[in-house]
């Protein structure tokens, strides 16, 4: 098994789309509860989490000896990071099915990397 | 008789065989990299040996059987422990039953191996081919993979044959490689219900392949892209025989490459259809086409290869240009367009329809289409206003379209005003 990130990307003032109807958010939303649940009863799901808004973001790096905090995320750019999605899967084919179920159901698009494991590291 | 083996013939055998050879040896070790060396390092025992002892039996089987046995010689002398052999096990699920762990038993097994040991598992090329192709890997990549690993082309030579550097090459191929691994892209023959998303790309490619060969540099000599890609085709069709349009793609390279003795005159020019001395066709790739056109006619589940292939099938029983039945290629290209409605679709259906109703009625099909930027546009428009007698405008359009044309033949021919009454065939359809 290897195990993959499926990061769920937003883009902050992309082509704008039809706004959602009530029913339509609910339906939505009740969809992605049943792709979750059906993740973890396949024993693919590890964790996930969805994510504040990125201005709530503080970074923190190294420089000249000392470690500086700034307000806002590390890379200013239209898209950013708005959750994600750790599983195990046999295969890319098997993420890329978990990962196409998502955003059919979400309409964002979806990056799927493998985690690097060392050889004689058990992959769970 | 005495057959000399010599460099160039270990060469030619060694292309024909390699794609089988690594495709089963990353089956059985699950990993590309050390299949590849294995059967780099058997070639180059086979250049060796094979001049001075002659052939063996089942050349393939032995480049197979050599290279499995290196590589298992290599695994354990860098691995005295077995960590790595232990690895191969873990990397490659489907060979836990082989014994893979086990270097002393693959040692004997491969010592019975019969003359038909590589035929027990025929689709590893199969598997192999839809790694290469698939859809999570760039095009240029799929393609890069395919003519290396099944292909059995050096890194050099498909740099040369792409007009790449040889190292941005080997870069791309070395990126791809990693992918396959760290991403795990599976190494099997995709569902039923998976094909139809998952054949296009592997059939885009040998075609792409086939249409790169046909624009080939001078001097590329060998190997030959477009041989390569009827290969390629030849073994996908063998594995796939319920694949109406596998079928389709095969006949439609063979009917296209029946006519490159024709298509190209002894000064190196380029001869339009219209000019082509029919008798120089290949009449043993035609009828092999034709045929493969006719089962799929009667298969009847059509797709944009097999109407290809069809049109070419048309051209093909014309014993002159002007018998061509044109008609039946405006049907053709309506039911093409129907099933992939692209402007370069849509451009030929229009150059046919000028040879039913006429230049004019073609020319305003053509003015309507977005395609400034492709040299077939300008050429073909520049001959339909030659046959109105609009000259000048004429003129204008060859110019743009040699500006444009890829490769040196065709920007003679076009540079010199087309000098036939038809335009040459436009290199791939485009589809």
């Amino acid at each position: 098994m290897t195990r993959y990130l499926l990061s769920v990307h937003s883009v902050a003032g992309g082509p704008p789309r039809p706004p959602m109807s009530e029913e339509e958010m609910r339906r939505s939303h009740q969809r992605l509860a049943e792709i979750e649940k059906e993740m973890e009863s396949s024993g693919a799901w590890v964790f996930s989490g969805r994510l504040h808004e990125p201005d709530t973001a503080t970074v923190v790096r190294e420089s000249g000896g000392e470690v500086v905090t700034t307000d806002g995320p590390f890379a200013e750019s239209k898209e950013h990071l708005g959750g994600f999605y750790i599983i195990e899967a046999a295969d890319l084919d098997a993420a890329l099915g978990w990962a196409s179920k998502v955003t059919a159901c979400i309409n964002v698009p979806i990056e799927v990397r493998p985690f690097s494991a060392y050889a004689d590291e058990p992959q769970v | 008789m005495v057959v000399v083996v010599d460099e160039a013939m270990v060469g030619r055998i060694f292309r024909a065989e390699a794609g089988r050879s690594v495709a089963a040896l990353i089956r059985f070790f699950g990993d590309i990299d050390v299949a590849e060396d294995a059967v780099q390092e058997a070639f180059a025992i086979a250049l060796r040996r094979w001049p001075g002892e002659g052939l063996p039996p089942n050349p393939g089987g032995w480049i197979t059987t050599t290279a499995r046995m290196r590589a298992i010689d290599r695994l354990r002398r860098r691995t005295r422990e077995r960590v790595l052999l232990g690895e191969v096990a873990m990397l490659a699920p489907g060979t836990a039953g082989t014994g893979a762990d086990d270097p002393a038993r693959l040692v004997a097994d491969q010592a019975d191996d019969g003359p038909g040991e590589e035929d027990a598992v025929p689709d590893d090329r199969l598997r192999l081919i839809f790694t290469c192709c698939h859809p999570a890997l760039s095009t240029e990549a799929q393609v890069a993979l395919t003519l290396r690993l099944l292909g059995g082309l050096s890194t050099a030579q498909v740099a040369q044959s792409f007009l790449v550097a040889e190292p941005t090459m080997a870069q791309r191929l070395v990126r791809a490689k990693r992918k396959i691994k760290a991403a795990r892209i599976p190494y099997r023959v995709p569902a039923g219900h998976e094909l139809p998303a998952r054949l296009p790309p592997v059939l885009a490619v040998v075609y792409l392949i086939y249409n790169a060969g046909l624009t080939e540099p001078p001097g590329a000599a060998e190997p030959r892209l477009c041989a390569e890609a009827i290969r390629l085709a030849r073994v996908l069709a063998a594995l796939m025989p319920d694949e109406p349009e596998v079928a389709g793609l095969l006949a439609l390279l063979l009917l296209t490459e029946s006519r490159r003795a024709a298509r190209i005159a002894p000064d190196g020019s380029l001869v339009p259809l219209a000019d082509q001395d029919r008798s120089r066709w290949d009449r043993d790739m035609i009828d092999e086409g034709q045929a493969i056109v006719r089962r799929c006619l009667r298969r009847d589940r059509p797709g944009p290869y097999q109407i290809q292939a069809a049109v070419n099938a048309v051209h093909a029983d014309a014993g002159a240009f002007d018998r061509t039945d044109w008609s039946q290629i405006v049907a053709l290209y309506d039911h093409l367009f129907a099933a992939t409605p692209t402007p370069v679709v849509a451009l030929n259906r229009a150059i046919a329809i000028g040879e039913v109703r006429g230049p004019a009625a073609a020319l305003a099909l053509v003015d309507e289409l977005d395609l400034g930027h492709y040299y077939a546009f300008h050429a073909a428009r520049a001959d339909l206003l030659r046959r109105l007698g609009r000259d000048g405008e004429a003129a204008a359009a060859y110019r743009r379209a040699a500006a444009m044309a890829p490769t040196a033949a065709e920007r003679d021919f076009l540079g010199a005003g087309g000098r036939s009454r038809r335009s040459p065939e436009p290199s791939g359809n485009g589809s």
